[in-house]
């Protein structure tokens, strides 16, 4: 099977891989980058533990080709706290206690983040849908979503 | 907005009932905590398997031939590698780990038993040629006629699954092979004469779909094995000890030989409680002499792992007028899967246990059937007879006329109480509980068009068992606390806030680790809601046994007798006597003078934790139904719990969120889709539908702490009583909106539209 050389930014680093055309950029990411913190709930597009953001936006990385991604600007788990300092949506989880196995928290801290730089200052319900494509199996969104919208109305006093 | 109140009791501890920040937080929030799947060893295989296509299949012949001279592919094994063990032979203990059926349900030998059945495995050196070399082996099935339903199953014509299973004294055709392995019972009282005594009674037949436990981490381990034997795994699993012991057990080998750690857990609520791909990672890799990593795709743990029992179950209840409960009778049949094992004597236990009622009788069948054996699932086999019992007793409170909490107060157990199983009260909260009920705003507020409100009080006695727990003191007054218990939802904020609490030494100061199979004694799953009961008690009492080597160490120090001294907020103290001439020692200073008097010091402990109380749980449930299109929202939701003690409080409240909502997935959405042939329909997320954010308002929470008298700070066992009634709750909620009595889960839209339509129609 042919392999395409890529050359993409991950967290602001310019990285090169190959990947066969059949390969996931959340198998490239985690494989080939050996970048394990995006997590693989599902490979189809339904749990969101795979969110990374592509270009500004947030997408499942189970769905997109790891080939597709020449010259894009790619935002993973890894590269959300930036020297030494968790992001506000990061502590807010902590405070909130929004998080019990954790494992499908970098999905949601990097949809979150998306869904707060399209909408600063969300509703309950607003929140509520623009995370409904992240599954959680343990909390109940509750403590989720208390984070989020805390964690928008520090952003927005710090703005 | 409805007005949450997240009522929770103040603590007078400066630890144990506080927020503290998560030992594991910060590498949660960054992607570094390591899950099952994120180890990465230089030479790892991947391995992959090869599932029937066939609900019940006889395998005439597998040809790996082809397969193995794929290039890349190091090994191809089938269930002929896995050794055979004979059946377990009666007397059956509660919960039966049968080696037999763990072995075969790892991998098929001569028959297949459900969809997604194992039959043959492959490790490649990528997961591309592993899938490839899956398709080249070649399986010869002759396909049988299948049994997916546990009540019909358990009828004399059924297809029989193990031509070798006898019912275990149920009558007489037990010369005969029989789907169903037992029947659990207990009865209690005159049944004839309590029912004649009731002024109603009620009979109804409930049925529930199996759901699946939906931990978002797929199942995944690592092994690593050596030419001496050795075996080194890592493993996603809510036990490794006990992984460790099944493992060793299965393939015949070492238990000190198999060195096992547990990965940070994606999830479990029960279902990471057995062995999936553990053994065929280790063979593979003793195949290969290379590292092995097996990783399952969502559709195969939706195939292939043990969802909570489907069910079937007939029951019947009678009340007097005034609303004493009479009697109570009921039969349940569990959907066991391929092989027995579904938690019969639990739904024994559970039926009737909240009340005080004189005459009952309840049993529980475990039927085998062709799908995927289960396993367990937050409160296993509570929430379905639950369902059935309390929407018995709410239909009951409405025909006499009686407030759904008044009844429950009436004949709620007490201290002294004794269950079905014979489990005798001590002090327990279900009053406290039914009063905070009360005394909610929820309780009274009023409900709008084409809503209904739900009720109802769930029971679990969780588990105690064998835990293990080493307090380390470094030399410079930091501490590490190490334990054989995975944490799946925050206990190592609990273990540390106790530590720190004994020890009088902030939690910060404290550093909780899940320590590996060789290097803590041995300790029962994270399962049970066990874990900060009877690993907190390994903790307490290691901290404990820190203390007094370290008053051994000041009096010493000060030539006095070591029952002299005391211990207060993290200091060794004088008698009175000497007080002003000798000097108060800090945990931090006896530290550093260890090493010099006598060697580091630690603390141990291993203990059989017992005297674990009940905990009671009520829920409260608005929902909203939208008469088009049968659609239920929920729309407002309040959970009580006694917890006994709130060690995280946060955490509590997460877990009694959590359950809920997992409730409201098992009554409104989560089922198992089969097609005409056996074969699982739904094997994804978006059709097998679990509840999202925007499906769910926010979820208040009621703590009631009546302290258990047998655990040092009164811890009750919080994890799973928060799922035992939520599928009763909110179905009572949806049959008071639609106004007849709904008896089968779940409620999906169509089910609740015809159910309107019914009721516009007057039938």
């Amino acid at each position: 099977m042919a392999k395409h050389l890529i050359t993409a930014t991950v967290n602001g680093d310019e990285v090169e891989y190959t990947c066969r055309a059949g390969e996931t950029l959340l198998d490239v990411l985690r494989t080939n980058l050996q970048m394990t913190g995006t997590k693989n709930g599902c490979g189809t597009g339904d749990c969101g533990a795979c969110t990374v953001v592509l270009n500004g936006r947030p997408v499942n990385s189970c769905l997109v080709l790891g080939a597709e991604v020449e010259g894009a600007e790619i935002e993973t788990i890894e590269g959300m706290a930036t020297g030494g300092e968790l992001h506000p949506l990061q502590q807010k989880f902590l405070d909130h206690a929004a998080l019990q196995c954790g494992v499908c928290t970098p999905g949601f801290l990097n949809m979150a983040k998306a869904l707060l730089e399209a909408n600063p200052d969300p509703t309950e319900t607003e929140v509520r849908f623009g995370l409904a494509g992240n599954l959680c199996r343990c909390t109940g969104y509750d403590k989720i979503v208390r984070a989020v919208l805390d964690a928008a109305a520090e952003m927005r006093a710090n703005a | 907005m409805n007005e949450i109140s997240n009522k929770r009791p103040i603590s007078n501890y400066k630890f144990v009932g506080q927020a503290t920040p998560r030992p594991d937080g910060v590498d949660k929030v960054t992607g570094r905590a390591r899950y099952g799947d994120d180890m990465i060893v230089p030479g790892m295989l991947y391995a992959k398997i090869l599932r029937s296509p066939h609900a019940h299949a006889q395998i005439l012949s597998i040809d790996t031939s082809k397969a193995e001279a794929l290039k890349g592919v190091k090994a191809v094994m089938t269930g002929a590698d896995i050794p055979t063990h004979p059946l377990a032979q009666p007397p059956y203990p509660p919960i039966i780990q049968d080696f037999h059926d763990l072995g075969l349900n790892i991998m098929a030998r001569d028959k297949a038993l459900y969809d997604g059945h194992a039959v043959a495995a492959v490790a490649a050196t990528s997961d591309a040629i592993a899938r490839e070399a899956l398709k080249l082996i070649a399986v010869d099935y002759e396909v049988l006629p299948f049994v997916l339903d546990p009540y019909k199953a358990a009828q004399p014509d059924a297809p029989v699954l193990h031509d070798d299973q006898y019912t275990d004294g149920t009558g007489p055709d037990t010369d005969k092979p029989s789907n169903v392995f037992r029947v659990l019972g207990g009865e209690r009282g005159d049944l004839e004469a309590g029912f004649a005594d009731a002024d109603v009674v009620i009979e109804r037949t409930f049925t529930s779909e199996p759901v699946h436990q939906g931990y978002i981490e797929p199942m995944a381990c690592l092994a690593t094995t050596s030419e001496d034997g050795g075996v080194e795994l890592w493993t996603s699993t809510q036990g490794h000890f006990v992984a460790r012991t099944l493992l060793s057990k299965l393939l015949k080998m070492e238990m000190a030989k198999v060195w096992v750690t547990a990965s940070e857990i994606g999830g479990g609520f029960g279902g990471k409680t057995t062995l999936y791909a553990e053994p065929i990672a280790v063979i593979l890799s003793q195949k290969t002499g290379r590292p092995v990593r097996a990783t399952l795709t969502r559709p195969e743990v939706f195939r292939a792992t043990g969802p909570a029992a489907g069910s079937y179950c007939r029951i019947k209840m009678g009340v007097k007028n005034d609303g004493t409960i009479t009697a109570g009778e009921a039969d349940i049949w569990y959907q066991a899967g391929a092989f027995k094992g579904s938690p019969v004597g639990r739904a024994v236990e559970t039926f009737f246990s909240p009340y005080n009622i004189p005459n009952m009788r309840a049993a529980a069948y475990d039927v085998c059937v062709n799908r995927p054996k289960v396993a367990a699932y937050r409160a296993p086999g509570a929430p379905m007879a639950t369902f059935a019992a309390e929407g018995v007793l709410n239909e009951l409170a409405e025909r006499i006329g009686m407030d759904p909490v008044e009844i429950r107060l009436k004949n709620a157990v007490k201290e002294g109480g004794e269950s079905l199983k014979g489990h005798k009260h001590g002090r327990i909260g279900l009053i406290e509980v039914l009063e905070e009920v009360k005394a909610h705003p929820h309780y009274k507020a009023a409900i709008g068009a084409n809503q209904g409100r739900g009720f109802a009080v769930g029971y679990w006695l969780h588990g105690g068992g064998l835990s293990s727990a080493s307090v380390i003191l470094q030399d410079d007054g930091t501490v590490s606390v190490a334990t054989g218990n995975p944490d799946i939802g925050g206990s190592r904020s609990s273990m540390r806030a106790m530590a720190a609490e004994e020890l009088g030494l902030d939690v910060e100061l404290v550093k909780p680790i899940i320590a590996d199979t060789g290097s803590v004694p041995y300790s029962y799953q994270t399962a049970g809601s066990r874990t900060t009961y009877a690993t907190g008690m390994a903790v307490i009492n290691a901290a404990r046994d820190v203390i007094d080597k370290l008053r051994d160490i000041a009096a010493r120090k000060w030539e006095i007798a070591t029952e002299d001294v005391r211990w207060d907020s993290g200091h060794a103290l004088p008698p009175d006597a000497r007080k002003g001439d000798i000097e108060p020692l800090s945990l931090k200073e006896l530290a550093a003078m260890a090493t010099k008097m006598g060697g580091a010091v630690a603390g141990h402990s291993e203990i059989n934790a017992t005297g674990q109380g009940a905990a009671f749980c009520a829920q409260l449930v608005d929902v909203e139904i939208d008469p088009e299109t049968g659609f239920t929202a929920t729309k407002r939701y309040t959970i009580f719990q006694d917890v006994g003690r709130a060690i995280s409080p946060d955490y509590v409240e997460g877990q009694m969120q959590g359950g809920a909502v997992q409730g409201i997935g098992w009554a409104l959405n989560e089922e198992y889709i089969y097609d005409a042939k056996g074969c699982l329909q739904n094997t994804g997320f978006l059709d097998y539908r679990m509840p999202v954010a925007s499906d769910v308002p926010m979820i208040d929470t009621v703590i009631v702490e009546v302290p258990n008298p047998n655990h040092p700070y009164g811890v009750r066992g919080v994890g799973e009583p928060p799922l035992v009634s939520a599928p009763a709750a909110v179905a009572n909620a949806v049959e008071n909106a639609v106004g007849k009595p709904m008896s089968n889960l779940p409620l999906s839209s169509p089910k609740v539209l015809k159910a309107i339509e019914e009721v516009a129609a007057g039938n």
